[in-house]
């Protein structure tokens, strides 16, 4: 491979200030509906004390889970030595900070006392996994920028594996932490699972790479750099294998169950009779997230079309936020069981599916944190070197393969 | 003039003015000695120990289907009011009804915190607002719960309320404020001054049910220890191993 030349986009068009400035408005807007909900308090959410986790976390858990698994890239060349990865890497970095801070921006947003911020950061329980996530989330930044130094100054080259290899484990670990949130729920029927852990670092892996690939196939088309079919091909592959094994720890995670009596009603809840859970999951999460984009991928003629690389990574998104939307949601409303076998009925929802309906707040704060993400992107690109002026099959000297 | 050793004569002034400097300390002394003392002996100050478990026994044989003067005692004693929001209002104590499928038969009981001894809500609150006092009581500090809600995630019983909007009017001995989560405190201003009994005990004893015993576990002697080892209890949710407690008869 040619030596790769990077440069900062030019922020001189009216396209890139339209575009940053509604990124940065719709952050705003995200910002003041969260303090709306600050000032009236939570109440004017569709959150409840039923559903006390609601689209924000599914929002900020996705943005987080994304996060780590955008670096990926950069994983696959500095950690296993794939070099054609290379050019990719130091977008990978950024993407990956940006991401998290959007997905952290909007799970403080929505506490209760955001403004005891400084006493989460201070006074530590460490048994929670909590605790231990504000810990590795911090240090994921921390890490992942200085991954970024190593690898974009030139004196810093020769630590870029070992500190890629140290981003690598802290993204493993990180994402550990995010699924035992869930995990650690010995009560919840939908949870207490330690598939949760590992579950979470496979949709990371296809989350992350699928925003990766659309970030970077907009950013090449709106700065007009060209970008060549080959590495698209490589990247387009292995979403579709990490689209695969999501698959896998899904249908594992729900086999198991079904060998289990115990959890046959959750089961059939977000299966057969959930509603809107049993629609998001099969329609979405499996058919629009699983199936369609594995057909855009691996089928002829779909497969030989750059707008179908895309279409498979937006709907792998798609589904993938209603993977997170059945798993959150969908895993409080289906009621606790306090007693097993026996039908539960009180004042407080027992023994009944709880309802949740999104408010606008809600929605405009979760929207609020991915625009957030996308214009620290935007702003980075322009002001440091992320971009190689050319992923031309040429200039990386890759075989124009077809797929 | 020879100094001599013959003399009587006492210097009455220098003695009667040590003893005004004695008696004058004494008295500046006294109060605070007897002060600190029976500051010492006042139960209120000092720290809460484990010789006591506090807990609570349910009756479900005389818990009335129909009655909750528990819940309404619970609100008044704890200044809880419903604003007809009935997802988002508090909820420290609610009448459940179980009813068995394949019988028929339901049992009426009154569900809270059951101040677990490993409890889930305290492991999983990441500033530690969540914590288990001394003698068992499970409580929030409302000085450091950021509102994150993990602990109403991880709870089995579905015992915590989140505060979706602002207060007023709260009552001194039981803080509550938006953005913060609360549940039964087990009475805890009312044991802490003596009283050895919740309000939700109280009214049920006075409305001639008698379903709720409110007393300290680890004492024999106590009416809850008594009942308990002659009729036994069991936890709910005994699966979990929590070792709740609140303890129920006739489930």
């Amino acid at each position: 491979m040619e030596i790769v030349r990077f440069s900062s986009v030019e922020a001189k068009s009216a396209q890139y200030w339209i575009l940053l400035g509604t990124l940065v408005l719709a952050a705003l807007v995200g910002y003041l509906a969260a303090h709306h909900m600050d000032v009236e308090g939570h109440h004017i959410t569709g959150m409840s004390n039923q559903i006390v986790w609601g689209v924000p976390h599914v929002v900020a858990v996705f943005l987080i889970v994304a996060a780590s698994g955008a670096l990926n890239v950069a994983s696959i060349s500095s950690v296993f030595g794939k070099v054609d990865y290379k050019p990719l890497a130091r977008l990978s970095g950024l993407l990956a900070i940006s991401l998290l801070i959007g997905g952290l921006i909007i799970l403080v947003l929505d506490l209760g006392r955001p403004d005891r911020l400084i006493v989460a950061m201070t006074i530590y329980n460490f048994k929670s996994i909590f605790a231990w996530n504000i810990f590795l989330y911090i240090g994921f930044i921390v890490v992942t920028a200085i991954y970024l130094w190593m690898m974009m100054e030139r004196k810093m080259n020769r630590f870029t594996r070992p500190a890629g290899f140290i981003a690598f484990v802290w993204r493993i670990i990180l994402t550990t932490g995010t699924g035992s949130i869930f995990g650690f729920l010995v009560a919840r029927q939908a949870y207490d699972a330690a598939i949760m852990a590992p579950l979470f670092i496979i949709m990371s892996f296809a989350f992350g790479l699928a925003v990766f690939i659309l970030v970077l196939q907009a950013s090449y088309a709106w700065t007009r750099r060209p970008l060549g079919d080959a590495l698209l091909w490589k990247l387009k592959i292995l979403l579709g294998i990490f689209v695969a094994a999501v698959f896998y720890f899904v249908l594992a995670y729900h086999l198991t169950n079904l060998y289990a009596t115990e959890h046959h009603g959750v089961e059939r809840f977000i299966l057969l009779d959930g509603g809107v859970y049993t629609l998001l999951f099969w329609v979405v999460q499996m058919l629009v997230g699983c199936v369609v984009p594995l057909v855009l991928i691996f089928v002829k003629p779909f497969s030989q079309s750059r707008q179908m690389v895309s279409l498979a990574a937006l709907l792998v998104i798609v589904g993938g936020l209603a993977q997170l939307y059945v798993i959150i949601i969908g895993g409080q409303a289906y009621p606790l069981v306090l007693f097993p076998g026996m039908e539960e009925s009180s004042s407080f929802f027992d023994g009944v599916v709880a309802q949740y309906t999104p408010s606008i707040f809600e929605i405009l704060l979760g929207v609020g944190g991915v625009c957030l993400a996308m214009a620290i992107v935007t702003v980075g690109v322009a002001v440091l070197e992320f971009l190689p002026e050319s992923l031309s099959d040429k200039a990386l000297k890759l075989e124009s393969a077809t797929p | 003039m020879p100094y001599t050793l013959d003399t009587q004569e006492v210097d009455t002034a220098r003695r009667s003015f040590t003893r005004g400097i004695v008696a004058l300390g004494g008295l500046a002394i006294a109060p605070g000695v007897v002060l600190y003392h029976s500051a010492e002996a006042k139960p209120a100050n000092q720290p809460v120990s484990g010789k006591q478990r506090w807990g609570m026994l349910v009756n479900t044989n005389v818990c009335q289907e129909d009655c909750d003067a528990c819940v309404t005692a619970c609100n008044e004693e704890n200044g809880l009011w419903s604003l007809d929001r009935p997802a988002t209002d508090a909820q420290w104590i609610r009448k459940l009804h179980v009813k068995d499928r394949q019988t028929g038969h339901v049992t009426s009981l009154p569900m809270m915190c059951q101040h677990c001894e490993h409890p889930p809500c305290v492991d999983v609150c990441p500033t530690g607002a969540s914590f288990r006092r001394e003698d068992g009581i499970v409580l929030v500090n409302k000085h450091t719960c950021i509102g994150c809600r993990y602990c109403m995630m991880a709870c089995p019983y579905k015992a915590r309320s989140f505060i979706h909007e602002p207060l007023q009017d709260q009552l001194p001995h039981s803080p509550r404020g938006k953005g913060c989560v609360e549940s039964c405190t087990l009475c805890v201003h009312k044991v802490d001054r003596g009283d050895n009994n919740t309000a939700c005990a109280e009214a049920c004893t006075k409305d001639g049910h008698q379903a709720l015993v409110f007393g300290d576990l680890n004492d024999p002697d106590s009416e809850i220890s008594k009942q308990l080892k002659r009729h036994g209890g069991s936890q709910i949710r005994a699966d979990l191993g929590l070792n709740t407690g609140v303890r129920y008869q006739g489930i």
